[in-house]
């Protein structure tokens, strides 16, 4: 079997891990950039032409400020916190192909043909850390769902009221939207059969992007993911205006704080790289992305430029939805999960297993897809009776009216 | 007084329909409203470069007025110091010139506390020569307390100043009455 260049995966190591840095920097501008477009202001623009080095002048800071550890604290948890948060945050990203990617081989009959098909696979070029893990997927999941234990040591270790029902609600909400998670990503790999993000887009380079094809499994999973990275309209394990800051209340703006947030944006741009991956077709784009050849340069960069147009278009969904959507209630949070995500997502599980089962056309899958979530919709009509608020009888507030006709005047 | 039936408007709640209950018609609607505030004028005044436009009937830094002479316009008569709640006008009166033929007193010293005032504006209210106005002047600031306490002449200053900037308040304009002043109470005294 080929060995890999252990020379040419820390380059990629460094690589990825100083893009995912400066990215999630630079995310923390965009971030308060949008925030403030959104709301007609202009934003950050006093460090730096635009306010471009504003991220910089943060850092220094975070790293120039006293770290202070309250002495109330749970000492060794507290310092444990962001560690877990930070790493999990970037270990997760090891397995996502960054750029170009070639899938791993399939099994060979003869042991000359595997040597070829290994040699030749490892001569090509995959931008990930970790390239042709076949378990790719649930590593992910796995490494992803440890950063529960980050928001939950945070929150225990602050010994605060506040922290610790943050971290309650977070534990409650990760678990909860990790199933739908896990559930609308079976649909994808029952057609793409395999867990290796690579395979996952050659399969949709030569078929057609997954989000065509399972609309609901992408907008289950879009929805999963707002929670997972505690994203408005789910962030309630944060909640500035009811938590005070939440799990990481007791953390001073020091570099503590620094690397629970950094995590944060980190998770976002592993699930926007995620959302593009497996239901935009990652690097591939009906063609174009063949335009400047299959090799070279150009082609790379190519590629590169297709997924970084995808992974940015929903980080700014990411931003956007931040400033559309007020934050859930408690119980509609987990309602939503429980009540409709989780059979939803179970029901296109289904779906896309008889599809696939029977052999039926990929079009038929779509149709089936949308013909779902409108049946949700419909089921959701009913059982609502069409207003889901609790409000006042109408004879109730026509009573009201009548005892105030009778006050004396 | 007491609500009637008439008062009250009952207003039945939109029900929800197929396209609400799925969320995303919803949700574009509201995401097309951010994005729509994105491309639109923004509202920031980037302030130390752009100084904001205020109304002319702002109440800032006090500034004492000059007649046409080029005189203090105040008589003395301690009605701004009376009227005024934070006790942070002080006057010390004195006869006035002899060539001064339309006053007996002027003030000999006129020392305003900036920072006791709290900038209601009754004093300018209780003037009756319009003598004492409240300007446009918001970027008041001092290195100590002995420099926020205005006397006379800075006061005067703070009249040359205005009038040269041409951002003088609503009630005078350059000593002579302006637009929103009051007529003199005499003439509408009943005969």
């Amino acid at each position: 079997m080929p060995e890999f260049d252990a020379l040419s995966t820390a380059m990629m190591i460094v690589g990825v891990i100083a893009f995912v840095m400066g990215t999630v920097a630079y995310l923390i501008l965009a971030e308060r950039k949008v925030a403030a477009w959104v709301q007609d202001r202009i934003g950050p623009n006093r460090v730096g032409p635009w306010g471009l080095l504003q991220p910089i002048a943060d850092g220094g800071k975070m790293f120039l400020k006293e770290d202070v550890i309250p002495s109330h604290v749970d000492r060794i948890f507290f310092v444990l916190a962001p560690i877990v948060s930070f790493s999990t945050a970037l270990l997760a990203i090891a397995v996502v192909p960054v750029g170009p990617s070639t899938p791993p081989p399939a099994p060979q009959s003869t042991f000359a043909e595997y040597e070829a098909v290994q040699t030749a696979y490892a001569q090509s070029l995959t931008f990930a850390i970790q390239p042709g893990l076949d378990i790719g997927l649930l590593y992910l999941f796995a490494v992803s769902s440890l950063a529960v234990y980050g928001v939950i040591l945070a929150g225990w270790s602050a010994n605060n009221k506040y922290s610790l029902l943050g971290s309650l609600r977070s534990s409650a909400q990760i678990i909860s939207y990790e199933i739908p998670l896990g559930m609308a990503i079976g649909g994808v790999l029952i057609y793409a059969g395999s867990l290796n993000l690579e395979q996952i887009t050659a399969w949709q380079r030569n078929h057609g992007w997954f989000v065509f094809f399972q609309p609901l499994a992408f907008l289950l999973f879009l929805t999963a993911v707002f929670a997972e990275t505690n994203r408005l309209p789910f962030d309630l394990p944060e909640a500035e205006q009811e938590l005070v800051g939440g799990y990481h209340t007791e953390y001073s703006s020091s570099m503590k704080l620094g690397l629970m947030l950094l995590a944060e944006y980190a998770h976002m741009i592993t699930t926007s790289f995620l959302l593009a991956i497996i239901f935009w077709g990652g690097w591939s784009c009906f063609g174009l992305e063949s335009v400047a050849g299959e090799t070279g340069l150009p082609a790379i960069l190519l590629r590169f430029a297709i997924l970084g147009i995808k992974v940015f278009a929903f980080v700014f969904l990411f931003l956007l939805v931040r400033w559309t959507i007020p934050r859930f209630r408690f119980d509609q949070l987990m309602s939503l999960a429980w009540k409709v995500m989780i059979p939803l997502a179970l029901l296109h599980f289904l779906v896309v297993v008889v599809v696939r089962y029977l052999e039926l056309p990929m079009y038929a899958l779509s149709a089936l897809s949308v013909l779902l979530f409108l049946g949700a919709g419909c089921v959701g009509l009913v059982a609502s009776n069409g207003n889901q608020m609790p409000r006042r009888s109408p004879q109730a507030a026509r009573l009201g009216a009548k005892s105030l006709s009778l006050m004396p005047q | 007084m007491p609500l009637s039936n008439q008062d009250i408007l009952w207003i039945e709640e939109p029900k929800l329909g197929l396209l609400e209950q799925l969320y995303i018609p919803a949700i574009a609607d509201g995401l097309s409203t951010t994005l729509g505030h994105i491309f639109k004028k923004k509202v920031t005044e980037q302030y130390p470069e752009q100084e904001p436009k205020l109304p002319a009937n702002y109440r800032g830094v006090h500034r004492l007025n000059r007649d046409e002479a080029g005189r203090v316009k105040c008589v003395a008569c301690y009605m701004c110091a009376t009227a005024c709640p934070a006790h942070c006008i002080d006057i010390v009166a004195a006869p006035a010139p002899p060539e001064w033929k339309d006053r007996e007193k002027y003030p000999e010293t006129f020392v305003i506390d900036e920072l006791r005032c709290i900038y209601c504006g009754m004093c300018e209210e209780a003037c009756p020569v319009d003598a004492i106005e409240l300007t446009t002047l918001y970027d008041l600031t001092g290195l100590n307390r002995e420099e926020m306490i205005f006397d006379k002449e800075k006061l005067l200053s703070v009249f040359d100043m205005t009038t040269r900037m041409g951002t003088d308040p609503v009630r005078t304009q350059a000593g002579r009455l302006g637009p929103a002043s009051e007529t003199p109470p005499t003439a509408n005294l009943p005969s």
